[in-house]
């Protein structure tokens, strides 16, 4: 084997990182230290390779890192500490993807509802909003004459003498259709 | 997710908390170690309570001989799938070593309820032993399943639920095993149907209830 070929490096990583491990496992910090710190780029490979969003990629690496400080006692040092190392982060990070899709699922994403409710002013254009939904749906409840009246006394704000010239009711049956008519809206509006 | 420490912060507390570990002991083993242990116990719980000239007898039927020694290499392998699976380098396809025993231990029962039936006609299939099998080999997983579930915990498995499948038919396996020293009978068709239910339960509570993920 060329001692510099890929594999010939992969051997030599996998020897000194299984180095670093078994004094590791004997107490020794400033070795356990040196070898977590030394497969942070191996380790953000892989979770890349898994397909993790970059802010994703350190949540991986700190939760395989917190895995291997609680499992450390597993190693095997006559085995390649490599092969272990990968095992971890996969299923960890295999693991972090299926969390998200369960989550995923119990989650609702509303991008208007998000940008309305930030903004205090966007809220009361909202709510405006809906106000004015409801009031076209109880609308439709009110007899024809009951909505031309309310159409034009209170929408176009004609006077009661001009709305009974432009209806052909006379103004005290207007006075009469539209107390009828705003005590229909109202019940409608409270029963929403 | 927000991160309460940067990586760094994190090795540096990992590192400062890093006391000396005991390596675990090879799989084969530990499994090893635990199948002596319930082999030991079992040889005086035999020698103690069964009928053995009634099993002296039995054991006379080949197919009685495969019956067994499907049900005791089942237990067997599932035990060493069990702690293999339990270390986090060890292939997946541990879980497959049991499989032809397990296939050789259910064929035999279910040939054996077959003969019954051919033998006794619908007096094959009638209510044998079953509550008493399912009985035994339920009360006996328990403290089996104990020590077991005990031994796996300490490889704080990264995937608990292949353990549990495994540890679950082991346990499982070695109480029907056990089961052949107190039960003088041939096995009925409902027999067989409330064994695979007691086995089903245990893999089920191993599966509810696996060894403490890392």
């Amino acid at each position: 084997m060329n001692p510099s070929s890929p594999d010939s490096q992969e051997v030599t990583r996998d020897q000194t990182w299984t180095g670093l491990m078994l004094r590791a496992q004997s107490g020794d910090q400033r070795a356990y230290a040196q070898l977590l710190s030394e497969i942070l780029p191996f380790l953000r490979g892989l979770a890349r390779r898994q397909r993790h969003s970059p802010d994703q990629v350190e949540d991986v690496v700190q939760d395989v890192l917190v895995t291997l400080h609680r499992i450390r006692h597993t190693y095997d040092p006559s085995r390649p500490f490599t092969r272990w190392l990968a095992t971890i982060a996969q299923r960890r990070g295999i693991d972090l993807l299926r969390k998200q899709i369960r989550q995923g699922r119990h989650e609702i994403w509303d991008e208007e509802a998000y940008e309305t409710f930030a903004d205090p002013r966007a809220t009361r254009e909202q709510e405006a909003h809906d106000a004015t939904a409801g009031l076209s749906t109880a609308m439709l409840a009110l007899s024809k004459g009951q909505r031309e009246a309310i159409e034009l006394v209170k929408m176009q704000e004609l006077s009661l003498a001009e709305a009974a010239v432009v209806s052909g009711k006379s103004v005290t049956a207007l006075k009469v259709t539209i107390h009828r008519a705003v005590k229909l809206l109202r019940e409608h509006l409270v029963k929403r | 997710m927000t991160r309460l420490e940067t990586t760094d912060q994190l090795i540096a507390r990992l590192a400062a908390t890093a006391e000396p570990v005991q390596r675990l002991r090879p799989p084969l083993l530990r499994a090893c170690l635990w199948l002596l242990v319930i082999a030991a116990i079992s040889t005086v719980g035999i020698l103690a309570f069964a009928d053995l000239h009634e099993f002296a007898r039995r054991i006379s039927d080949p197919k009685l001989v495969v019956e067994i020694t499907g049900t005791v290499l089942t237990g067997i392998t599932a035990t060493i799938a069990a702690f293999n699976l339990s270390l986090p380098d060890r292939s997946r396809a541990w879980l497959l070593a049991p499989l032809p025993f397990l296939a050789l231990w259910i064929g035999s029962s279910g040939y054996a309820c077959y003969r019954e039936w051919v033998r006794f006609g619908p007096e094959g299939w009638t209510f044998g032993e079953s509550t008493h099998c399912f009985m035994f080999i339920v009360g006996f997983s328990i403290p089996l399943g104990l020590s077991l579930w005990w031994l796996l915990r300490r490889a704080r498995p990264i995937s608990p639920i292949p353990v549990a499948l495994a540890g679950g038919l082991a346990v499982a396996a070695c109480a029907a095993f056990l089961l052949q020293f107190f039960h003088p009978f041939d096995i009925t068709a409902i027999d067989l149907a409330m064994q695979l239910t007691a086995v089903g339960v245990v893999i089920g509570v191993g599966c509810a209830r696996p060894p403490v993920p890392a």
